[in-house]
C-alpha cells in the first residue's frame, strides 16, 4: 500500500519574479530572478542542488524544447535537468516531479522552476497553437476564453442560473482578485476595478467578457524542495510540507460520451478528493485556510469552487456574491491577485501559486497577509473543460 | 428506357440584396442601377462548388449511407481543386459505396451541366444509378454586371432506366467556337463581349438552329413543349427565343435572375428542378445548354412523377432565406478585398496529407465508431470503448452519423478566435443514438440558437490556405 506524500518533503525555499509585460527580459532573466530569491530564502548554494525541473508549456513562443535552457540559464553545474510540459499544470508538475524525486530518496535538495514568455507574439491573449496534426483537422478554430465560456453555457442550463445573476458573481470574482492584487507588488495587474466597468467590458467569447480573462504575461516562479530532516539540519524552524499532490487528467469520457453535463469540471472533483484524502482534510471549507485555484477565467473559478467542495452544487453563486471567497471571507482565494491579476505565465503559474502559499504559511505575505492559516489548497486547470489535466496540491504547517 | 428518377437542389441562405452592391458601385457604374432588382444567393464562407453539391444530392436522394450508384458526374466551372478529383471528395462526403463507383469532374463551359446530363443519360445503359451534380460558386469582379447576376447554387439530377420521372426523348448538340465569354488559365474572372452581339450572334442563332433541328428529328410541334428551359443571364432573352420558335408563353422557365442570380452549370438544371416540381404526366420538356454551342435535351414527364419530391427542392430553399445586406461581407468571403485578417489568421495550414488520409472516414464521412460489445457510439472511433463500464479494446465498428440529429449541450461565440465570419461558434454537441463531439457551428442565428438547440451536421470548408492553394473540409452543425 503506498503510504502517500504527506509531510515526507518540505518547501526549503522559494522565490517568484515580478509577472507582467516584461519587454526588456529573456526568459533567462526572469529564471534568475525568481532563483536568485529562492536560493537566498533556501539559503544554500547552486551546488547543492542535486536535481532540477523546468517547466515551460509553450516552447515554441519562448525559448524551444528541452531542458538546457533551465539549466543554461542559471548555470546549473551539470546536474540531471527535465522539461515538463502539462499545459496549465506544467508549473506543479515540475513541482511534483521535484517532490517525488526527494520523497524516493533519489536526492536531498531538487529544484522545480517554471516560466513562461508569452509577450513576444505580436497580439493580446494566448498564442493561437497546433492541438496535432490529426486534431487540428477536426477541432474548432477555439480560444481558450471560447472553451470555457462554454462553462457558464453548462452551468446555466444545469441550474437554472438568471444570465444576469451569473454575470454579477463573475464580475464578483475579478473585482475581488483585482483588490487582492493591488497589495502585491510583483502583480501584473494592480489596479482596483468596479463591478460595472466589468459588466460594461467588450465581450470576448459570450458571456465571457474582457476583466473575465486572466492577464497573459512573461514570469518565472521556482521551490526548492527538501526533506524534513535536511531543512532542520540547515536551521529551518517553521516547516511547510506538502500534504498532497494530486493529479487528473480526461480519458475523453466527458467530451465523448453521456453523463457530464458541462456545468463542472470532473478532474477537479477527482483530484479534489483524492487531495483531502491524502491530506486528513474531512471539511474543506472548514480546514482550508485559502486557495490559489485556477482563476483562468471568472468562471472557472466560481465553477472550481464547487468542484472543490468548498461551495455546494449550485451554490457558487451565492457563496461568491457573499463573499465567501473574499480577502475577508471564509476561505479566501486568490490572495495574491490570481492568474487574473498576478497573471498567467503558464509554466510558471502553478509554482506561483504554491509561492504565495508558502508566504502566507511563513507570515511573510506583507499587506496581504492572513491570519493564522494552516492548509492552503493550489489548483491548476489545463486545457478545456471537457478535456483537460488537473493538479490539486495542499500545503501546510508541517505535522498539521 | 433511360430517363431521370430523382432531383434536388441547394441554395445557399444568404442572399444577398442587390441593392447594397449598386448603391456601393454606381458612383462608378451607373449602368448598374438597372439590375439591382431582388437577390441572388450566396455562398457562406464555408460553402464552395463541393460543399454545396453534397446538399443537393442528400435533397435528391437523402444522407443514407452505402448508396451504390454507377457514376457521380459533378459538373462546374468554380470547382476548387484543378488537379484532384472534386467528385471523390463529394462522393466519400456522401458515404457512397465506393467499391465499383465511377466518378468524373465536368468543366470548361457554361454548358457542362447539360453536357453532363447527356453523359448520365449514356451510362444508364449500364442499368446502375447516375447522378449528375452541378454546382456554382461564382467569382466576379467587383462592379460588374456579372457581380449582379451571377449566383451560386447546386443542383443534382439522378438518371436510370427504372422508376423514371422525365423519360429522355431526344437530344440534339452543337459544338460553335463562339466566346461570349471566357476565363483563361491562371485567370479568376470571366470576360465577357458586347450583350447585344451574344444575344444576336448567340442566343438568337445557335439555339433556334439546335432546337429546330431536335424538333424535326422528333417530329414534335414547339407549341407542345410544356416547359422550356433556357439558361442565361439576359432577363429577356428566353422570351425573345420561344417567340421566334413558337413556343407558348407558358412554358417559358422563370430564370429566377432576381431570387438567385444566374448559377453557371448549375442553371439549366436548377430551373429544370423548379419546373419539375410542378410538372404534370405527359408533359414535354426542353432542356438547354448554352456555351461554345448548345445542348437541347427533350424529356417527357412520367406518371411516376409523384412518386419522388425533393426534401425541400428549388421552392424549399428559395424559401429558406436570409437576407444579407452588408456588401463588405460579400466581398470579404469572395476575395474581393485586400484585408487585414488579423495575426491570428496567421497559424500553420499546412494540409498533412498523409494524416488527412487516415482520418478521412473522420473528416470526409463523418464516421463514427460503435462498440461490437456494448453498442456505445462514439466519435471519432477509438481502439478503447468509451464507455467506462465496457472499455473493450479493438471492438469498433464504422458507424457513420451524417444524418444523426444533436442537441447543443454548450455553447460559445467566440470573438477572439479567428473566423472569416466573427464571432466563431462552437461547442459540444451530443447525437441522438450516441457519441458526442466539440464542434464548429455554422449560420447561426444568435436570436433562436441556445443550448438545447436541435442541430444537424453539414460537409463544410473548415480551413482555406490561400498561400497554398488548398482547403480542408469538416462538418459543422447548423440548427435545424
Amino acid at each position: 500500500m503506498a503510504s502517500g506524500i504527506r509531510d515526507k518533503v518540505v518547501i526549503l525555499g522559494a522565490g517568484c519574479s515580478k509577472f507582467g509585460e516584461r519587454w526588456d527580459c529573456e526568459p533567462a532573466d526572469l529564471m534568475a530572478e525568481a532563483f536568485e530569491e529562492c536560493l537566498t530564502d533556501a539559503g544554500i548554494e547552486k551546488n547543492q542542488i542535486e536535481a532540477a525541473w523546468q517547466s515551460t508549456a509553450i516552447d515554441a513562443s519562448s525559448v524551444g524544447p528541452g531542458s538546457m535552457p533551465l539549466s543554461m540559464g542559471l548555470r546549473l553545474p551539470y546536474i540531471p535537468v527535465t522539461r515538463l510540459e502539462n499545459y496549465c499544470a506544467s508549473g506543479t508538475e515540475a513541482f511534483r516531479a521535484a517532490t517525488y524525486a526527494v520523497a524516493s530518496g533519489a536526492c536531498d535538495i531538487a529544484l522545480a522552476l517554471g516560466f513562461e514568455k508569452l509577450k513576444d507574439m505580436g497580439y493580446g491573449g494566448l498564442p493561437q497553437r497546433s492541438r496535432g496534426v490529426t486534431n487540428d483537422l477536426y477541432y474548432p478554430n477555439l480560444s481558450a476564453p471560447g472553451m470555457f465560456a462554454q462553462l457558464a453555457a453548462g452551468y446555466q442550463a444545469k441550474y437554472g442560473t438568471d444570465k444576469t445573476d451569473l454575470k454579477r458573481a463573475m464580475a464578483h470574482v475579478s473585482v475581488k482578485s483585482h483588490a487582492n492584487g493591488l497589495k502585491n507588488p510583483k502583480a501584473h495587474l494592480q489596479r482596483a476595478i468596479t463591478e460595472e466597468q466589468v459588466l460594461r467590458a467588450p465581450m470576448i467569447a459570450e458571456p465571457i467578457g474582457l476583466y473575465d480573462c486572466c492577464g497573459v504575461s512573461d514570469g518565472a516562479a521556482c521551490a526548492i524542495v527538501t526533506t524534513p530532516e535536511v531543512a532542520k539540519s540547515l536551521g529551518k524552524d517553521n516547516l511547510i510540507s506538502v500534504k498532497a499532490l494530486e493529479l487528473c487528467t480526461s480519458n475523453g469520457e466527458e467530451g465523448g460520451y453521456e453523463g457530464w453535463d458541462g456545468s463542472h469540471i470532473r478532474t477537479t472533483r477527482i483530484a479534489a478528493k483524492r487531495a483531502y484524502k491524502a491530506a486528513g482534510i474531512t471539511n474543506p471549507r472548514e480546514q482550508i485556510s485559502m486557495t490559489e485555484v485556477h482563476d483562468c477565467f471568472s468562471i472557472t473559478e466560481m465553477v472550481t469552487m464547487e468542484d472543490l467542495f468548498l461551495s455546494e452544487d449550485g451554490g457558487g453563486v451565492k457563496d461568491t456574491l457573499d463573499g465567501v471567497f473574499d480577502a475577508d471571507g471564509q476561505v479566501p482565494c486568490q490572495i495574491d491577485g490570481g492568474l487574473k491579476c498576478f497573471g498567467h505565465p503558464i509554466g510558471a503559474s502553478g509554482l506561483r501559486m504554491l509561492y504565495e502559499m508558502y508566504l502566507q504559511l511563513n507570515g511573510r505575505a506583507g499587506d496581504r497577509q492572513l491570519p493564522d492559516p494552516v492548509f492552503g489548497l493550489t489548483h491548476n486547470l489545463g486545457g478545456f473543460p471537457h478535456q483537460n489535466v488537473v493538479s490539486v496540491a495542499i500545503i501546510g504547517q508541517h505535522g498539521a | 428506357m433511360a430517363g431521370i428518377t430523382a432531383y434536388g437542389a441547394y441554395l445557399p441562405r444568404m442572399r444577398l440584396q442587390k441593392q447594397v452592391i449598386a448603391d456601393a458601385n454606381s458612383w462608378f457604374n451607373p449602368g448598374l442601377k438597372g439590375l439591382a432588382k431582388g437577390e441572388k444567393a450566396i455562398c457562406n464562407w464555408d460553402e464552395d462548388a463541393i460543399t454545396m453539391a453534397v446538399e443537393a444530392y442528400s435533397d435528391c436522394l437523402g444522407r443514407a449511407p452505402g448508396q451504390a450508384l454507377g457514376t457521380l458526374i459533378l459538373a462546374s466551372t468554380s470547382l476548387p481543386f484543378s488537379d484532384r478529383q472534386n467528385s471523390v471528395i463529394v462522393a466519400e462526403a456522401l458515404n457512397l459505396e465506393t467499391s465499383g463507383l465511377r466518378t468524373m469532374d465536368i468543366t470548361s463551359s457554361q454548358r457542362a451541366g447539360t453536357s453532363g446530363l447527356l453523359a448520365a443519360l449514356d451510362a444508364s445503359v449500364s442499368g446502375k444509378i447516375t447522378v449528375l451534380l452541378a454546382s456554382e460558386h461564382r467569382q466576379t469582379k467587383c462592379a460588374s454586371r456579372e457581380e449582379m447576376l451571377y449566383g451560386d447554387g447546386a443542383v443534382a439530377v439522378a438518371v436510370g432506366s427504372e422508376n423514371i420521372i422525365a423519360e429522355f426523348v431526344a437530344s440534339h448538340s452543337k459544338a460553335v467556337d463562339f466566346v461570349d465569354h471566357f476565363r483563361g488559365e491562371g485567370k479568376d474572372y470571366d470576360y465577357g463581349w458586347e450583350e447585344r452581339w451574344i444575344r444576336d450572334e448567340g442566343y438568337m442563332k445557335i439555339i433556334p438552329a439546335t432546337v429546330t433541328a431536335l424538333l424535326d428529328e422528333t417530329g414534335v410541334n414547339a407549341s407542345e413543349i410544356a416547359h422550356f428551359i433556357l439558361p442565361t443571364d439576359m432577363a429577356r432573352v428566353p422570351a425573345m427565343v420561344a417567340k421566334k420558335l413558337g413556343f407558348n408563353t407558358d412554358a417559358i422557365a422563370d430564370n429566377l435572375l432576381q431570387s438567385v442570380g444566374s448559377t453557371g452549370t448549375a442553371q439549366a438544371l436548377l430551373l429544370l428542378a423548379h419546373r419539375l416540381e410542378n410538372a404534370s404526366a405527359g408533359d414535354l420538356v426542353l432542356l438547354l445548354g448554352f456555351g461554345q454551342g448548345c445542348d437541347a435535351l427533350l424529356f417527357r414527364v412520367t406518371d411516376k412523377i409523384g412518386s419522388t419530391r425533393p426534401s425541400r427542392g428549388v421552392s424549399g430553399y428559395l424559401e429558406r432565406r436570409r437576407a444579407e445586406e452588408n456588401y463588405n461581407k460579400y466581398q470579404s468571403f469572395n476575395n474581393l478585398l485586400i484585408k487585414e485578417m488579423g495575426k491570428r489568421s496567421e497559424v500553420n495550414k499546412q494540409a498533412y496529407l498523409s494524416a488527412m488520409y487516415r482520418s478521412r472516414s473522420l473528416t470526409n464521412s463523418f464516421i463514427g465508431g460503435k462498440c461490437k460489445s456494448c453498442q456505445t457510439v462514439q466519435i471519432p472511433r477509438h481502439k478503447y470503448c468509451v464507455n467506462p463500464e465496457c472499455g473493450a479494446y479493438d471492438t469498433q465498428e464504422d458507424h457513420p452519423m451524417v444524418g444523426a440529429k444533436g442537441t447543443v449541450q454548450t455553447w460559445t461565440a467566440d470573438k477572439l478566435t479567428f473566423d472569416y465570419s466573427p464571432p466563431a461558434y462552437f461547442g459540444l454537441v451530443t447525437f441522438a443514438g450516441g457519441g458526442r463531439l466539440m464542434m464548429d457551428m455554422s449560420e447561426v442565428d444568435p436570436g433562436t440558437f441556445d443550448t438545447g438547440a436541435e442541430v444537424s451536421v453539414h460537409f463544410r470548408i473548415r480551413q482555406i490556405d490561400q498561400e497554398a492553394g488548398f482547403r480542408k473540409y469538416f462538418w459543422k452543425a447548423i440548427q435545424v
